[in-house]
């Protein structure tokens, strides 16, 4: 008897051997950590219970089947994240260089399955080298089978991709499907095609760095959501992340009690916005201002950095922020800001995570790059998301909200729920400068009377009163009560009840 | 007495005067330029009077614009703070000629004063000892020699024109007499075209010691003590203290007649400051009459509990002194630490901006301690680039000297400043050096002890273990609370034993602790009521008694609480607090600033302590080579191309923030590499403009 249990905890301790002491070695020395010690430091101690561990692969060409690690290059599983559950794939580089294979992919649709009926987030940890060429198209259908499962997933199910290797060619669609990827700073990248066979095809001389390392996605390309310094740091900033998340879309997202005041007044508000209209401030201090232990977990922090988007807590529960940031471009709308805010908005709509909407927004960005990039169709993304979104949205203007950029942001006419503007609103189709030269184009040639006609227009118009008037408004208040006043009112929403009429999906223009 | 004065001033001073004045039932008038419309001097006074643009030439020192405040609000009296208009006889003559009181000396008197030529020999004629030395033009090497001998060595041989330490030798003999001579000649030639040499007497070991002087127009004349001014910065005074711990009641005596005697020889009515320079054999010398309410007052008035503003109002109206020299005595110790917005890891470099968080430590007057904050600034508010980079004056006071520096220390530990760079751990530093502890400077302090400038402060041992502590502690409260967040699997969590890995710095430490939901209870009300974390050290128990909750940015390490059995049955009192930290937030624990260290701390699972010495470390970039954008702004012009070969002092490019333009400049010769912004760039602050090679 006592060995055939023995047996079990041979073949565990085989299992747990991954490629052996040499590639841990190796992993190591590239200032990796290996498959389970990544889920060992992710999730809670002890909670980890995994799957498929005497999984082998099932080829035969080219000698493979001489060699068949158990386990066949990832870990999968279930454990905890303080105390909640979530499912977890965590790719071994060890083993065959990470490379998926057929019964790999299979322990991770195994996974995405049980995830998707029993409503927990998937986390997966990739670092792969890509397909098990030996495999063939068997390799290959176990991708789509993997990607299948992520369009399922999505809007049911939270899921983070964490890149912290090689993720290359068919391997990519997997993380760009799910809702976040983060990256670790200087060994993982993630590209279609190698810069080898970038050589060969353009010419083009590039390394694997400068084509799709953290700096790249988290900068131009925008595929990643943010970056960190190495594995255990991103491991424990995605436990953080996680926090925040419901566990899928039938759930309200977790509270986490906090004894910081919902009431607390913050009098250096009433003092940030500059007498200069043109001089920029910091929305970010606003934010903090406002969340609970000024806590706030900032998505896609280094690009386009005119929008601000992340998630803070109120009374302990999450909600979803998206702020203009005056301190970049103005905070002017554009192609990438519309891009970034709109699937920031449409993840926090698909998850019933309330929604605060920040607004000093001058409108969009004028243009031929912009045009000519299609900023119509990418402007009307963020529109569109605000304009299904049903869940809570409480907006504070806090300046401009010029033109077409203001019934963008979470305008009362896009369902918002609670619009509040600081007194210090400007609520208008343009400017003062811009619109009495429209305006008052006949006197152009008089400095005198277009300098009058613009302190008539900004005494009229630069204020939230006549928005107010309408009705646009529901209420001016004091820069130094929004915590209090933004608290009480998603307080209020915890009921809300809205949904959208029937259909088999939208049409988001893409 | 005056109904209404008006403060010809701005900042700390103004609402230091508007305070006094309000407590003697006057009404005040403030003055304010466009950068100060939001300051806290104009919401604090009666009434307030715009008087133009930010720049003080086109409004704070403008006389007209004052005098038509004065009109507008019929103003009885002016008082002029420090600097601005303070010292400028014409407009003590305007104001006399508009029949407005002048609060500060007559005229004479600050003439008098105002040219330190005229004021030596004033001194002199009085009796007032003077630095020896032989101003007239000196021909040859033989007659410096024979000067210096009269003098007395070590003597200064310096140029007449001189300044920024050339055409200047110090000499011990004749020999050295001769040769300074001849250099100094020759620099001072070369250097300012103008060769006039003189000598004077070299000060060895000098300490800055001024005498509070306190006179009314009745020919009395009173001295109030001692301020110990050493601790200077480039001329800039950063620590004073009352009294001096150098002066023995006799050189006091001594200084503090002299001090008398030059004011009544020039009718001084008002309060004035007469700075002296002490060598290290307790010999003084007078080098200058300051004719206004000093910055450093405070700590003269704590120990004197005499209200010096009170008594300049008085002295205005023409009242007689109500105090005499007998009844100014000393009672205990003042420290005064001025906090700057200069950033004392960038070379000390002025940092404007906003006050996203300003938080100075309670005031308090008690019978074994005081804390007094005069400020001109509040959360929210700007420092702005137009005038002097003070943010706050902080004084304790005590009945020792060190118990004074005590104070001072936790003051500054709880003092938060943040939006802008700040000298506050420069202070601390200070405050725990062993030659300020012992009183041991001399006006050489700073640069001396800092040659390199300041890069932090190496925390005793015992204090990063209880750091440690309380970094675990501070875990521990996170973790409890962990516990309570919703939608938890509904398991016997098998994970409550935590075990912390802490790195301080460096220094390594583990500790156990079981977590248990219901202790986060006890942190919740009150972030200062302490409550004990029961840790295990190696097995040992250890109690951690932490004030602090999640979010909180002051936790504070208290003493053992005690019960005391009382009247209405045992009470629990809070032990004295040990340790106080700013802490922040970081991925894998705590930022953690404590008397001028600034501290990573990072509490984690010992596992995870294991598998993160497994990772690369990365240094951050060497920015030495690098021109990085000093703060945000935009780029309006760049000066230089890539390859060109710049100078020290060459303007480099032209970065616009708020409206004004900074010159950006080559701090050392070198060639320009690479060029990365181009006119018409925002940049971030610390993004790389250029990099040389």
């Amino acid at each position: 008897m006592s060995d055939i249990l023995q047996e079990l905890e041979d073949r565990r301790a085989n299992a747990r051997a991954g490629g052996g002491e040499k590639r841990v070695q190796a992993q190591h020395a590239k200032g990796k950590l290996t498959a389970r010690e990544r889920i060992e430091l992710l999730l809670d101690d002890d909670s980890f219970e995994e799957f498929d561990m005497f999984v082998t692969h099932r080829a035969t060409d080219f000698g493979m089947a001489e060699s068949k690690p158990a386990g066949d290059g990832v870990v999968t599983g279930w454990g905890t994240i303080n105390g909640r559950k979530v499912y977890v794939f965590s790719q071994d580089f060890t083993v065959f260089g990470g490379s998926l294979s057929e019964t790999h992919a299979q322990k991770i649709c195994k996974i995405m399955d049980m995830a998707m009926q029993n409503g927990a987030p998937v986390i997966g940890l990739n670092d792969s080298g890509g397909a098990r060429i030996q495999e063939g198209v068997a390799s290959l259908a176990g991708y789509a089978e993997v990607f299948q499962r992520n369009v399922m997933a999505s809007g049911v199910v939270p899921q983070i991709s964490v890149i912290m290797g090689p993720c290359a060619g068919g391997a990519v669609y997997s993380p760009a499907m799910t809702d976040f990827i983060f990256m670790v700073q200087d060994s993982s990248y993630m590209f279609v095609t190698g810069p080898d066979v970038v050589k060969t095809v353009t010419n083009e001389v590039v390394t694997a760095e400068e084509l799709g390392g953290a700096s790249t996605h988290t900068k131009k390309s925008s595929v990643a959501d943010g970056a960190f310094k190495d594995d255990v740091e991103a491991l424990a900033e995605i436990r953080r992340l996680f926090d925040f998340l419901p566990l899928n879309n039938r759930d309200k997202a977790p509270v986490r009690p906090s004894f910081d005041d919902s009431e607390r007044i913050e009098d250096s508000l009433d003092t940030l916005i500059p007498d200069n209209p043109n001089q920029p401030y910091d929305m970010k201090e606003l934010i903090l201002k406002i969340a609970d232990e000024g806590d706030f977990y900032e998505i896609q922090a280094d690009f386009a950095g005119n929008i601000i988007t992340g998630f803070v807590r109120l009374e302990g529960q999450t909600v979803g922020v998206v702020a203009n940031q005056p301190m970049v471009l103005a905070g002017v709308l554009d192609i990438d800001s519309s891009r970034k805010a709109a699937r920031f908005v449409r993840f926090c709509d698909a998850f019933e995570i309330p929604i605060l909407t920040l607004v000093d927004v001058p409108g969009f960005l004028p243009g031929t790059s912009q045009e000519y990039g299609g900023v119509i169709k990418h402007g009307a993304k963020l529109l569109f998301a605000y304009g299904e979104a049903t869940v809570p949205k409480v907006t504070v203007i806090t300046r401009k909200a010029y033109g077409g950029a203001y019934d963008v942001m979470s305008s009362k006419h896009l369902r918002g729920d609670f619009n509040y503007a600081w007194p210090t609103a400007q609520i208008a189709v343009m400017g003062a400068k811009g619109a009495t030269e429209i305006l008052y184009r006949s006197e152009l040639g008089d400095p005198e009377k277009i300098a009058a006609r613009t302190a008539e227009y900004e005494a009229n118009f630069a204020n939230p009163f006549r928005a107010a008037e309408r009705g646009f408004i529901d209420e001016v208040i004091m820069p130094h009560s929004t915590r209090r006043r933004v608290c009480r009112a998603f307080s209020s929403l915890k009921t809300k009840s809205l949904s959208n009429p029937w259909k088999k999906h939208d049409n988001i223009p893409l | 007495m005056f109904k209404k004065i008006l403060i010809a001033n701005r900042g700390e001073i103004a609402c230091r005067v508007i305070k006094t004045a309000q407590k003697m039932g006057i009404a005040t008038v403030a003055v304010y330029s466009d950068a100060d419309a939001n300051a806290l001097h104009v919401k604090m006074a009666d009434e307030a009077v715009h008087i133009g643009p930010p720049p003080a030439n086109q409004s704070y020192i403008v006389i007209d614009k004052i005098m038509d405040a004065i009109r507008q609000t019929g103003a009885e009296a002016v008082h002029p703070g420090y600097g601005f208009l303070s010292e400028n006889p014409k407009f003590a003559e305007a104001l006399e000629k508009e029949g407005v009181a002048f609060i500060g000396p007559p005229k004479g008197a600050i003439e008098a004063m105002g040219d330190k030529i005229t004021s030596k020999k004033i001194a002199q004629d009085a009796d007032v000892s003077t630095v020896p030395g032989y101003m007239g033009l000196i021909e040859d090497a033989d007659e410096a020699v024979k000067i210096s001998t009269e003098i007395g060595y070590p003597v200064m041989i310096k140029a007449s024109a001189g300044g920024g330490g050339k055409g200047m030798r110090i000499a011990w003999n004749d020999e050295e007499a001769r040769e300074g001579f001849q250099s100094s000649k020759n620099e001072a030639a070369a250097s300012f075209g103008d060769d006039r040499i003189f000598i004077e007497k070299f000060v060895t070991q000098p300490r800055h010691i001024e005498i509070q002087v306190l006179a009314d127009s009745h020919g009395n004349c009173i001295y109030l003590n001692e301020r110990e001014c050493s601790i200077q910065r480039r001329n800039q005074k950063v620590v004073e203290e009352a009294p001096s711990p150098f002066l023995d009641e006799e050189t006091r005596q001594a200084m503090g007649k002299e001090a008398c005697d030059l004011a009544k020889a020039v009718g001084y009515a008002s309060a004035g400051t007469v700075e002296f320079i002490v060598d290290g054999d307790k010999n003084f010398y007078f080098l200058e009459m300051n004719t206004r309410l000093q910055v450093e007052h405070p700590v003269t008035e704590l120990i004197t509990g005499v209200d010096l503003v009170e008594q300049m109002i008085r002295v205005a109206a023409g009242e007689k002194l109500s105090i005499g020299q007998s009844d100014v005595g000393i009672n205990g110790w003042a420290i005064e630490n001025r906090l700057y917005a200069e950033d004392p890891y960038r070379g000390f470099l002025p940092s404007i901006g906003r006050l996203t968080r300003y938080r100075p430590p309670a005031e308090v007057a008690e019978e074994a301690r005081a804390v007094r904050n005069d400020t001109g600034v509040y959360e929210g508010g700007e420092i702005s680039m137009f005038y002097d980079p003070m943010i706050a004056k902080l004084c304790t006071w005590a009945p020792t000297r060190d118990a004074a520096i005590e104070e001072m220390r936790v003051a500054l530990d709880t003092f938060e400043v943040e939006g802008i760079g700040h000298n506050i751990p420069f202070l601390a530093a200070v405050m725990d050096h062993p030659k300020f502890i012992s009183g041991d400077m001399t006006t050489a302090f700073i640069a001396e002890e800092y040659p390199d400038g300041f890069e932090g402060v190496e925390l005793p041992e015992e204090t990063i273990a209880e750091i440690a502590q309380a970094a675990a502690a501070m875990q521990y409260v996170v973790d409890c609370r962990d516990l309570k967040i919703t939608g938890q699997m509904r398991e016997r969590r098998k994970d409550l034993h935590r075990s912390y890995a802490v790195n301080v710095g460096g220094a390594s430490y583990v500790f156990d602790a079981v977590i248990e939901p219901n202790e986060y209870n006890y942190f919740l009300d009150d972030p200062k009521v302490a409550h004990p974390v029961e840790l295990w050290s190696d097995g040992d128990p250890l109690e951690v008694n932490l004030a602090w909750r999640p979010g909180a940015s002051i936790a504070c390490l208290h003493e053992p609480n005690e019960i005391v059995p009382g009247e209405s049955g045992a009470a629990e009192w809070q032990g004295a607090v040990k340790l106080t930290l700013k802490v922040d937030r970081q991925p894998r624990g705590f930022r953690i600033r404590h008397r001028g260290a600034d501290l990573e701390v990072t509490v984690q699972s010992p596992r995870a302590a294991e598998l993160y010495a497994r990772m690369p470390e990365k240094t951050p970039p060497d920015t030495s080579k690098m021109l990085l954008c000093p703060m945000p702004g935009l780029i309006v012009k760049v000066d230089v191309e890539e390859g060109q070969e710049v100078q020290e002092g060459q303007a480099l490019c032209t970065v616009e923030a708020m409206k004004m333009e900074n010159i950006l400049r080559a701090e050392k010769k070198g060639v320009i590499a690479k060029i990365n912004a181009k006119a018409g760039d925002s940049l971030q602050v610390d993004e790389v403009i250029m990099e040389f090679e």
